[in-house]
């Protein structure tokens, strides 16, 4: 029952807790969601280009990664990357990653597929006109896109970028399955090794969201500020 | 590669009896109860969550508000585990006790965990569904001598889970795909089968690629029907209808 509630083991366990495990996660985070962006970003001008195959392949990239549970992702991309670097880097054995630098590639691939459908939702809302501006001033295309479309682009899909993110932070839990020390997966081994599962988990699930709730928070203010500024004057 | 491709590893039989095949096909079908399940409960307690943040009552909103902002800022995860691990021991010691007693607990935790947690993100693509329809509508029902309950029953929910099927189509795909993290508690459903042949065989790739596929083709089963329902279902004279 909650009268024999211990807080003591919370507290005892803080800085592993915080020092290593959430350190991870927001690592994990931080990383997974820079890296996906610009891997997004890259699908998504691939996906609106009109050269044959590249449209196709970035479209069959994105929506097989969005059919699969990220659970099955994690297993396979654990299993895969070795012998994807081993057919990489041509080396006879497949190629050592390890659990903890498979997750940030996992994550980073699998983010992308996801932040691409968002980029190309901000690519396609700009007003053609800007790009017609850009070629008039003498741009080629390529700096028509990074200097004209994307920052725009990115701009207004900002609160649904940081939206995503609460969600990536969310997820990065589900590396417990390879077993590492993220935030859940070490209040796990500790809930496990004292016996405390009542009070680490309800912990997590309390750390998870104060950051969650905070930051969805801050993308409501975010949206608010932007439907203010996009009223015409 | 150094991987040697053995597809015939399906046909050989599994410690459970029956072949490899046979032990994955079972997996979907936990995956399919689990998934279908769960849904109805989101359909449900995300529907009455939905309609309560679109009622004029301020208390009714706040505790909508609440329910949403709880379910869907903690992983699905945590929650999972919160059911299975933290409920049984922070209830009477009794109910606890017939809890973990009970048989195929982990596919009852993973429906409850899964179940609510999607509800909170259907509770939100009604909330929107019920507030998009014109104010007009709700006025037009009362003017008819409508009450409340008989104007969502009769005016606003017909046409709002009609407008939101799109995205509740998105929230489906996202139940049958969450249902893979209830490995994590035991259930034997399509990505833990798929992780056990890797463990018993070593044959990882032609498991999960055989995952894959069954995913694959969930999916897009999935997609095509609700695409046939949307037709059928389309509210005539808006722009998205042709």
């Amino acid at each position: 029952m909650m009268t024999d509630f211990d807080y003591a083991v919370i507290v005892d366990s803080l800085p592993y807790l915080i020092g290593e495990g959430l350190l991870f996660t927001i690592t994990l985070t931080a990383v997974a969601t820079v890296g996906g962006l610009i891997l997004g970003t890259l699908i998504a001008v691939m996906r609106l280009s009109r050269r044959t195959p590249l449209p196709q392949l970035a479209a069959l990239y994105v929506n097989l990664l969005r059919a699969l549970p990220l659970v099955l992702v994690i297993f396979l991309f654990y299993f895969l990357v070795p012998y994807f670097g081993q057919w990489l880097l041509n080396t006879d054995q497949p190629v050592k990653v390890g659990a903890y630098y498979s997750a940030f590639i996992t994550f980073t691939l699998f983010e992308a597929a996801y932040f691409s459908e968002i980029m190309r939702a901000g690519i396609q809302s700009i007003p053609r006109g800007q790009i017609a501006a850009g070629q008039a001033l003498g741009l080629s295309s390529w700096q028509v896109m990074v200097n004209i479309v994307l920052p725009q682009a990115l701009r207004n899909m900002l609160p649904v970028i940081i939206t995503q993110t609460i969600v990536l932070f969310q997820d990065t839990s589900l590396v417990y399955v390879l077993s590492l020390t993220d935030f859940l997966g070490a209040a796990s081994k500790v809930a496990q090794r004292e016996g405390r599962l009542t009070e680490l988990y309800l912990f997590a699930a309390a750390v998870y969201f104060i950051v969650s709730f905070s930051a969805s928070r801050l993308v409501a203010r975010l949206k608010s500020h932007a439907s203010l500024a996009a009223k015409p004057q | 590669m150094g991987y040697t491709w053995n597809w015939h590893v399906f046909l050989e039989p599994s410690p459970e009896g029956g072949t490899y095949l046979s032990f994955l096909l079972d997996g979907l079908l936990w995956t399919l109860a689990t998934a279908a399940a769960a849904w109805l409960l989101a359909l449900a307690a995300g529907s009455a969550v939905g309609v309560m943040r679109t009622l004029p009552w301020r208390w009714a909103r706040g505790l909508g508000t609440a329910y949403v902002e709880i379910f869907r800022n903690i992983p699905v995860l945590v929650q999972l585990f919160l059911w299975y691990f933290v409920v049984p021991e922070i209830i009477p010691a009794a109910w606890g006790n017939w809890l973990k007693a009970l048989p195929d607990a982990s596919f009852y935790t993973a429906v409850t965990a899964i179940g609510l947690y999607m509800s909170s993100r259907v509770a939100e693509q009604v909330r929107a569904g019920i507030q998009s329809l014109p104010p007009g509508q709700q006025m037009a029902a009362a003017a008819l001598g409508l009450s409340p309950a008989q104007a969502y029953r009769h005016v606003l929910l017909p046409v709002a889970y009609r407008l939101i099927l799109p995205p509740l189509t998105s929230e489906m795909l996202a139940t049958i795909k969450n249902t893979a993290v209830a490995m994590t508690i035991g259930l034997l459903e399509l990505t833990n089968r798929a992780r056990a042949i890797q463990e018993y065989t070593f044959q990882v790739f032609e498991a999960f690629t055989a995952a894959v596929v069954i995913y694959l083709a969930l999916n897009i089963a999935v997609t095509c029907a609700m695409r046939l329902l949307e037709h059928r279902l389309a509210v005539p004279g808006l722009i998205r209808t042709k």
